[in-house]
């Protein structure tokens, strides 16, 4: 079984305006840098795009801001990034935000196959106005949860380190981050990899994502990785 | 008066050995500056890591190993790595020991807003509104009042919750207290800062039992 694809211009080739996508990634860490670039160069629009964060004005999903691609974001964190604010207070664009965990398990119901989860997080704030709610017994105390809905999305798009042409996906550090469940929660997954390696080379033990949850992959090229807040210390 | 490393000095003493710790973002980062010698804790990053070291060495950064506010890290040796909905189940299920994080505001009954302002660019709530929902212990690092000099432990919070009922202890520059079905106990006054500065500064409940000794803070 091989799901390799030349390159991401031909892992995209198929999406069309109005969709749904997922990109996996925290910050710029563990983005989909390929993928992105050639969704840009593709210009498919109305894109609604689940992501934790909406990268910075020139880079990550920033990139698709400017070029007005996206219609709504639905994200935990979008600061960073001057022309989102623009795009947001003009209208341009809709936002809907939502506890990061909620995110992160609602991609990984989708790809769980549960239609639904409980999460106390938002309960009693505007994030909980007019989602049903459920009391469950905590350590012997009623505690109230709010039910959140498993994400639907066309693509998911990830990032990952390692991958072989079974779509085996091994991550690299905290760039696994949301791409190990939105990885499962496509209804088509595309997986760019730093390196990409024949069936059998990976260690079974070591897989991260099951490449029966990939359904196309590539090896990506010219990874900036580029570092959203350089924090360092110096040698004494 | 502390200034914020002197708050998050005093935060630092209740890191008991053995626990595993979420710092949020601002002043809860510079705890772990003041752990104690000899207490053993495991630094949580909710982007997915168990054991968060210090900032590498000039030339040492990894641009994928980042921690929840965006910067480069280490790992120490036992660090582990896991996905965001590991990360977030175990805050869910109650296996981090303390969750320490920034406020705008405070209520009397444990309520906590820190992340919106209507009118302003709202940037999102990450992973606060988990962190606060299921922390088994919640303390609290911020400013007793704001600039106009009016107080932000409240008896009921004006800008959008984060959570309900959640906060158990209050560090600020001018007190340490404990959130108590009561309302705010004072425990612990600032170095120079009387009891009565306390009560001026605080809107909401405020309970205040027998001598205040004053912050030992090294």
């Amino acid at each position: 079984m091989n799901k390799t694809v030349a390159n991401a211009n031909e892992a995209i080739k198929d999406m069309k305006d109005n969709i749904t996508i997922m990109l996996g990634g925290f910050g710029l860490c563990g983005i989909p840098e390929n993928t992105i670039a050639a969704l840009v160069k593709k210009g498919v629009k109305g894109l609604t795009c689940i992501s934790n964060n909406a990268g910075v004005d020139d880079f990550g999903i920033g990139l698709l801001l400017k070029t007005r691609q996206v219609k709504k974001m639905i994200s935990s964190y979008v600061g960073e990034n001057a022309e989102f604010e623009r795009q947001l207070l003009s209208g341009e664009l809709e936002v809907e935000l939502i506890p990061q965990g909620t995110l992160a398990t609602r991609c990984l119901a989708a790809g769980y196959g549960m239609p639904a989860i409980f999460t106390p997080a938002g309960v009693g704030t505007e994030v909980a106005e007019g989602k049903e709610t459920r009391k469950f017994l905590v350590e012997g105390h009623e505690k109230e949860f709010l039910m959140e809905y498993a994400f639907d999305a066309d693509y998911a798009i990830v990032k990952a380190w390692k991958g072989d042409t079974q779509g085996n996906l091994i991550y690299r550090e905290t760039a696994r981050n949301f791409n190990p469940m939105m990885a499962m929660a496509g209804k088509i997954t595309i997986a760019e990899v730093e390196e990409l390696v024949p069936v059998g080379e990976l260690n079974p033990d070591h897989i991260h994502t099951p490449g029966i949850y990939i359904h196309r992959i590539f090896k990506g090229v010219n990874y900036e990785k580029r570092i959203e807040q350089r924090t360092v210390r110096k040698k004494q | 008066m502390l200034d914020k490393v002197g708050i998050a000095k005093r935060i630092a003493r209740e890191i008991k050995d053995g626990y595993y710790v979420n710092l949020g973002i601002g002043i809860p980062t510079l705890v772990a500056n003041y752990i104690p010698v000899g207490i053993n804790v495991v630094l949580q990053s909710e982007n997915g890591l168990l054991g968060m070291g210090p900032f590498p060495y000039e030339g040492e950064e990894d641009p994928d190993l980042i921690n929840a506010g965006k910067q480069t890290i280490t790992t120490i040796p036992g660090s582990a790595f896991f996905d965001s909905a590991m990360s977030f189940g175990m805050i869910r299920s109650r296996k981090v020991d303390l969750t320490i994080l920034g406020a705008m505001e405070v209520a009397d009954n444990g309520d906590i807003a820190n992340w919106k302002i209507p009118g302003k660019m709202v940037k999102g709530m990450g992973g606060a509104m988990d962190l606060v929902a299921s922390a088994k212990n919640i303390i609290v690092a911020m400013q007793h009042v704001n600039k106009a000099n009016e107080s932000k432990l409240l008896t009921k919070c004006t800008l959008p919750l984060t959570g309900v009922h959640c906060v158990k202890k209050i560090v600020t520059e001018l007190a340490v207290l404990d959130v108590t079905p009561q309302g705010f106990k004072l425990l612990e006054c600032a170095p120079g800062i009387s009891v009565e500065q306390i009560k001026n500064a605080t809107e909401g409940r405020l309970i205040i039992e027998g001598n205040i000794p004053e912050m030992q803070i090294q």
